[in-house]
């Protein structure tokens, strides 16, 4: 599709998508949002450039392969149950830690949170090795 | 114990690292390991031997019944040894028996996985755990027999034995797991506390047919036995490691294992004690019919494994001592011969017993290692081999009224007196062969191995009061409750069994001699093996018949079979209720409700009625959008992000492939268009009736309150939503984002192969 309107939309809206996509990845614990749709939201950036140029340029402005992307998330997500383990606790059980910053911030992280991402990164890289796949034909 | 177990792995992920770094000296290294396991076994011997056990448990998934528990007592502590024991040895060999091979660390990763794992397998008190790592034990065998990969022998000896025991392993899942329902625990201990209640259950006998095709493929029974002499393919080191000293005699360990909760009714003592016999027999006899050194060794170690299972048919203290005793002579003097056997393809380049002799003055020390394992094989004295198969006859003399199980045994013996003759004195001594190598003696870590392990054979037959404390709490773990002290000696007066093992000396030499003659007897040319084809094949055609049918290359032929079967199944489910509730209440319906509804009938019907494929993509994208809109009306924010975030990459997906699809024209025939309408119609009438039935059910309000009001206090989340997937079910939602890589490779992997024809890159 060579949209001029479109590709100069995409150029603008790719930075924002991805950062939305980890705002909606960050706030999910406590408003709507999480880790699968902020995995879909990322893809749809990168979905965006496949659109508006091709899947191959998409691919190449991609920092790291779709299907390392895969065994990355899966890793992320099954690392964040051992911290439990170490606790004596069953595998998965979700720890929470404290930190403080400066500031007088105080920020409370959790495995949880690894979980997701790593959900998040699952998501993504399904989504693109799917979408990249399907679209390389044409080309 | 979690740490030693999990240390082998540890240690696995490092191996490639360490070989890169320093080829040469990465198995003396590597063997540091099993060396430290060796020592912290050794450590603990003093405390179970007093009978005590070694209990640690850490939860894993509790709610489903799954705890790491180990549990050390004599059986495990004795298996345990043998496998770190032999393992140091076997993993220092390797590294002069695979020297410069470029995958060694690829090699030292499965190895190591796999003490790891039958370390597993022997200290489990879980029955998961226990079937976890018994299938692991699988899956690295599987990949050091087909470690030389890129020969097909190789490859189908690993994929026999995979298939094989792996089939084997889901009987043994069955089985476990009846048995832990009728026992009421996943723990072994338990399970073996229940004993009574499994023997009187109507199900005993299909638990125990379960649980013995399990250990019977897995430690190569007749008539499973055919797939380990093709597991040869592995090189040597492994094939004396996982196919003789230890993986193998995992299912012997399951049978002893399992002895107080499935032992002692007449229907064990018959089937275990005659398949043990019967493959007792087979073994050797088929043994002394090879000339492949290693060929010979495998079927002597299929023998050897019919003695040890028709022991624990046997089932009563003597026969439990003499299988300790026996288990641990085996795995010396047999891990000895094939790594002799390893070492010698290794110089001479051949293992062909016809074309070896008198390597005795070439191989010096490799010669005496192998001469004094083979006197322990053939059962001589002094080594411990002797003591073993004494004990043997012993415990069978000692069955009232069983005199052809003796005279089976002392058969068995007297055949694997003439193979020992053939493996470990044929290649050594009589006039020189014509190897294809000029052969000379090996390096040290070739010689050393095998010289260590016949070594201790001897040690052991001249001290055998230092297995007393082993052998006793063995035979007591096995039992289920305390054992008398046992006392071996080397020398057991002028009796019976001294006699039979006169006989089955000079019965072994005669078959020594004419072994030659053996060879040269006909036999019938079927077999398990061309069974295990059989069934290979019928599995294949049925596939290939099932695939023609199904999978007919027609996506919308896919897609129709999948909404018919979904429509037919469920549709008979609903069928066979008597009422069917639906919770239809038209009365609060907005006037903003009713306009998404006909906007979302519209796009429906410009989606089918429109000619051209794009337009019917964006209708249906717009049906999407609706939907979301009504997640939005009803509360559901979480599904309508998701909702309208995947129907965008949808249309996209669809736009992206739409020129690469072939130009299907609408079915203008009236049949198919009346069926494709009926299947389509009729799906969609059973979701709304489904989506109405569901309304009409009162909830479990349960389940929602728990979570709404648990949610920030126990997760600290307030989207319920959320924290539901990542936190109270994260296991499950673990396993879902599995597929979701699971099913991405697969479509990769789906459109890869449609490339390869002509494919350049």
């Amino acid at each position: 599709m060579n949209s001029v309107l479109l590709a100069t939309a995409a150029r603008l809206f790719k930075p924002l998508l991805l950062l939305v996509s980890v705002f909606v990845l960050l706030r999910g614990h406590d408003e709507p949002g999480g880790g699968f749709v902020g995995g879909l939201l990322g893809a749809s950036a990168y979905a965006l450039d496949a659109v508006t140029r091709n899947t191959g340029s998409a691919r190449r402005k991609l920092p790291l392969a779709p299907h390392v992307l895969l065994g990355a998330g899966l890793l992320m997500a099954a690392a964040s149950g051992l911290p439990a383990l170490l606790q004596g606790e069953p595998f998965l059980t979700a720890q929470r830690y404290e930190a403080a910053l400066p500031f007088a911030l105080q920020i409370t992280l959790s495995t949880v949170l690894l979980f997701d991402a790593g959900v998040y990164v699952v998501v993504m890289g399904a989504a693109l090795l799917i979408m990249f796949t399907l679209g390389e034909e044409q080309i | 114990m979690l740490t030693i177990t999990i240390a082998p792995f540890l240690v696995a992920i490092l191996a490639p690292a360490i070989c890169r770094f320093t080829p040469r000296a990465c198995g003396w290294i590597l063997a540091l390991l099993p060396l430290g396991l060796v020592l912290y076994l050794a450590s603990l011997a003093p405390t179970v031997w007093n009978g005590q056990t070694v209990v640690a448990t850490t939860s894993w998934a509790p709610s489903l019944g799954l705890d790491l528990a180990f549990r050390l007592d004599g059986l495990g502590l004795l298996f345990a040894l043998l496998i770190t024991g032999i393992g140091v040895i076997v993993v220092f060999y390797s590294g002069g028996y695979l020297a410069g091979h470029r995958h060694l660390g690829r090699y030292y990763v499965a190895l190591l996985m796999f003490l790891g794992s039958m370390l597993g397998v022997v200290l489990a008190d879980n029955v998961i755990l226990l079937f976890v790592f018994w299938e692991l034990t699988s899956i690295t065998s599987y990949l050091l027999i087909g470690f030389d990969h890129e020969r097909e022998a190789a490859r189908n000896g690993a994929l026999q034995a995979l298939l094989v025991t792996g089939t084997g392993g889901l009987a043994l899942l069955a089985g476990l797991l009846m048995a832990a329902q009728i026992t009421g625990t996943y723990q072994i201990s338990g399970l073996l506390a229940g004993g009574d209640l499994l023997r009187d259950h109507p199900l005993y006998p299909a638990v125990l047919a379960l649980i013995l095709l399990g250990a019977f493929t897995k430690s190569a029974q007749f008539p499973f036995h055919f797939w380990l002499p093709n597991a040869m393919e592995a090189p040597t080191p492994a094939s004396a490691y996982l196919h003789a000293a230890t993986m193998v005699k995992a299912g012997v360990y399951l049978l002893a294992r399992l002895t107080p909760a499935l032992g002692g009714t007449d229907l064990w003592w018959w089937t275990v004690t005659l398949t043990g016999a019967v493959t007792m027999l087979a073994g050797a006899w088929l043994a002394l019919r090879k000339t492949d050194l290693k060929q010979i060794l495998a079927y002597s170690t299929i023998s050897v494994l019919g003695i040890l299972t028709l022991l624990l048919g046997i089932g009563d203290e003597a026969a439990w001592t003499a299988m300790a005793i026996y288990l641990v002579a085996h795995g010396l003097y047999k891990g000895a011969l094939f790594l002799v056997a390893g070492a010698v393809d290794h110089e001479a380049g051949t293992r062909d017993i016809t074309r070896l002799g008198g390597l005795r003055s070439s191989m010096p020390m490799t010669a005496i290692a192998a001469l004094a394992a083979g006197v322990s094989m053939a059962g001589l004295p002094p080594m411990v081999g002797f003591i073993g198969k004494e004990l043997v006859l012993e415990a069978s003399m000692r069955q009232q009224g069983m005199i052809t199980l003796t005279a089976a045994v002392a058969a068995a013996g007297a055949l694997l007196f003439a193979a020992a003759g053939l493996a470990a004195v044929r290649p050594f001594f009589g006039a020189a062969g014509s190897p294809p190598k000029d052969p000379h003696e090996a390096p040290l870590t070739l010689w050393l191995g095998p010289l260590l392990l016949a070594g201790s054979g001897l040690l052991l037959g001249l001290a055998p009061g230092w297995m007393n404390a082993a052998a006793a709490s063995a035979a007591g773990a096995i039992a289920g409750s305390p054992s008398p002290p046992v006392k071996l000696a080397l020398f057991h007066g002028f009796n019976t069994a001294l006699l039979l093992s006169l006989l089955t000396a000079a019965a072994g030499t005669a078959l020594y001699l004419g072994c030659a003659r053996l060879r040269k007897l006909a036999m019938p040319q079927w077999g398990p093996a061309g069974w295990y084809d059989a069934a290979l094949d019928g599995v294949m055609s049925l596939a290939a018949a099932q695939t023609r049918i199904l999978q007919n290359g027609y996506l919308r032929y896919y897609l129709l079979t999948m909404i018919a079967a979904t429509v037919g199944l469920t549709g008979y489910a609903i069928a066979r209720l008597t009422a069917l509730p639906l919770g239809a209440n038209l009365g609060d319906v907005q006037f903003h409700e009713v306009v998404l509804v006909i906007v979302i009938l519209v796009s429906v019907a410009v989606a089918v009625r429109s000619p051209s494929s794009v337009t019917a993509v964006a209708a249906l994208g717009v049906v999407g959008l609706g939907m979301a809109l009504i997640f939005v009306l009803f509360g559901a924010p979480d599904l309508a992000m998701t909702q309208v975030v995947v129907d965008i990459l949808t249309v996209v997906l669809l736009v992206l492939v739409l020129h690469s699809l072939p130009q299907v024209s609408r079915p203008t025939k009236p049949g198919p268009r009346f069926r494709d309408a009926s299947v389509a119609s009729s799906a969609g009438l059973l979701i709304g009736l489904l989506v109405l039935g569901t309304a009409a059910i009162e909830h479990p309000a349960d389940s929602a309150r728990y979570f709404i009001e648990n949610s920030l206090p126990l997760a600290g989340g307030r989207n319920v939503v959320n924290v539901i997937l990542a936190d109270f079910r994260v296991l499950d939602t673990l396993g879902e984002v599995t597929v979701i890589a699971v099913a991405a490779v697969g479509v990769f992997a789906l459109r890869r192969l449609r490339e390869r024809p002509g494919e350049k890159s």
